[in-house]
């Protein structure tokens, strides 16, 4: 295996990549928290700059050219993101991350589309936003939410999918990369089975699109959310992309303006699709600034990235895997993680090793990770009760990281039982 | 962002080793104090007999800076009246704002070793959760 360490031409396109991340050169810090939000390449922040600067205006609704320049350059970030995933331009929804994109679907099934006795299948692997809104939607219904287990490495089974969907599943809520385990699922195969029994498909793609190339019309999935803020972009925009007949059909989330065609003292009709989903002034800037993310990981390419944040998770855990009391969560292939390392230091409360690293200038997430239903199976599993709870740090990768960043992080992580008083 | 490290000895020590992690058979008064964004939880007890802290312990889980500042606080309060305890409380609580006097901070001893917190305030809930737990107790005392 190739070491990363002594590899000049890694190292110059670290240096080649970093250089376009002020935040990186402002803060002295190893950024490991790319899972919780990516930093923002200045192409980024200038093209938001850029567009208040020069096309400022509330978009669809003046006559006036500037609010025609908002609105072309909404609807041109629009067509970008959807070119990006496979998309038609139109079913493309902006929304303010995935959070609220899974809001959106489950809000407007749980109004018209689930019923009771129908059944969810979730994953035990969800982040807490695709999970929550399905537990709602059944409180509401009283349809069934079902969950789909894993194993202790976190694989899921699809012939355990088979048997938990039937005539009554309506939808299969999965992500495509866990935040916790950070392996890949396979979700164009599970998209079929979803299919097979009539039910629709959400993936979470928050984890995964900003990482690898992501095609809807390949995963044949029928709606998938992600969150700007993840991929280089400013916070506050993200993506729902629904199946043009099934955002079609579907009733508005939220009420108000741009969503309306005619409006009456009893009622209105709604736009076409994507607007009718978009009440209320629409966040031109972010959506110009996911634009620009999406430029610049063409720039960069999947290819460099993939293969920039395969060589640093390998080059981790390489390094951490000799120290003592360390217990990975998940595969301990560093191969079946996606840039995301989850760990426990043994008789270490997370905060603490979170803090510690902190004081050595690593900054990586402590906690649950909104995902405590997963790390409390994957403990029931082991039949285990880990002293702090079910607690634990992780490291999340990006290709903008570079060897230091590693290296800073594994001999912080060496000194940390040590520094808590233990042999 | 600091170099310093605030995991003491002291700190390290009462997290490992804790003097007053137990259940008091016959406690006056117990009160569970939870911090529910990190999931530090504390049940803290004490006898309390003719205005004095007779005894006092704690059980409960979280990070090491909710747990050895129970122990610390349970080790200092043994033995005081109420209106001592809450002045040590009151001590404590100013320390961690960085507005206690150092002869005041003297006062509180090994609770000393928790001045740093001052300097992280994403951690200042962890260390405080003890003696704010202490404080609710004393209401019923």
């Amino acid at each position: 295996m190739s070491n990363i360490s002594e590899d000049r031409d890694f190292e110059l396109d670290s240096n080649r990549i970093r250089r376009h991340f002020p935040l990186i050169n402002n803060r002295k810090i190893a950024y490991l928290d790319n899972g919780a939000t990516t930093q923002k390449p200045m192409q980024v922040l200038e093209a938001v700059n850029n567009y208040y600067e020069k096309n400022n205006a509330n978009p669809f609704r003046g006559v006036y050219e500037l609010s025609v320049d908002a609105t072309d350059a909404y609807e041109k970030a629009r067509a970008r993101v959807a070119e990006f995933i496979g998309a038609k331009t139109e079913e493309i929804v902006f929304t303010r991350n995935a959070s609220e994109s899974i809001n959106l679907v489950a809000y407007s099934l749980g109004i018209n589309g689930i019923k009771e006795g129908d059944e969810i299948v979730v994953s035990i692997a969800e982040h807490h936003s695709n999970f929550l809104p399905w537990l709602q939607v059944a409180k509401r219904t009283g349809a069934k939410v079902v969950f789909w287990e894993c194993d202790e490495e976190g694989n899921f089974d699809i012939a355990t999918l088979k048997n938990l969907v039937n005539e009554k599943t309506k939808l299969v809520a999965i992500t495509q990369v866990s935040n916790v385990i950070g392996r890949i699922n396979d979700v164009k195969s599970y998209a079929k089975v979803a299919r097979s029994v009539g039910a629709k498909i959400l993936v979470d793609g928050a984890q995964s699109v900003p990482h690898m190339p992501v095609n809807v019309k390949d995963l044949d999935c029928d709606y998938l959310v992600f969150s700007g803020h993840k991929m280089l972009s400013p916070m506050g925009i993200g993506v729902l992309y629904g199946k043009l007949e099934l955002l079609e059909e579907m009733d508005p989330f939220l009420y108000g303006g741009e969503m309306i065609e005619t409006v009456t003292r009893n009622g209105a009709t709604y736009a076409e699709v994507p607007h009718k989903f978009e009440a209320g002034t629409v966040n031109v800037g972010d959506a110009v600034g996911l634009e620009a993310a999406i430029d610049y990981i063409d720039t960069i390419g999947f290819d460099t990235i993939m293969r920039r944040e395969r060589a640093l998770t390998q080059y981790a855990f390489e390094l951490i895997k000799d120290i003592n009391g360390i217990e990975i969560i998940g595969s301990q292939d560093a191969n079946e993680h996606e840039g995301i390392i989850t760990f426990r230091v043994n008789g270490v409360h997370p905060h603490d090793v979170a803090s510690i690293f902190d004081t050595k200038g690593v900054a990586v997430r402590a906690g649950h990770h909104c995902a405590q239903p997963l790390l409390q199976h994957l403990y029931d599993l082991k039949d285990e009760k880990p002293t702090g709870g079910i607690s634990t740090t992780r490291a999340s990768i990006s290709f903008y990281n570079n060897v230091e960043d590693i290296e800073r992080f594994a001999k912080a992580l060496s000194e940390i039982r040590g520094e808590m008083g233990y042999e | 962002m600091s170099n310093r490290t605030f995991y003491n000895e002291v700190l390290t020590d009462h997290n490992i080793h804790p003097e007053n992690k137990f259940k008091i058979k016959d406690f006056t008064f117990e009160k569970e104090g939870v911090n529910p964004s990190c999931g530090d939880d504390i049940v803290l007890q004490i006898k309390y007999e003719d205005g004095v802290i007779a005894d006092a312990a704690f059980i409960g889980e979280g990070c090491a800076i909710s747990q050895a500042s129970a122990d610390i606080m349970t080790s200092l309060v043994k033995g005081k009246t109420k209106e001592e305890a809450l002045r040590l409380s009151d001590i404590f609580l100013r320390m961690i704002k960085g507005e206690a006097s150092e002869d005041e901070i003297a006062e509180l001893e090994e609770g000393s070793a928790l001045e740093d917190i001052s300097h992280m305030p994403a951690r200042v809930k962890c260390a405080v959760l003890g003696w704010r737990t202490l404080n609710e107790i004393l209401k019923d005392a």
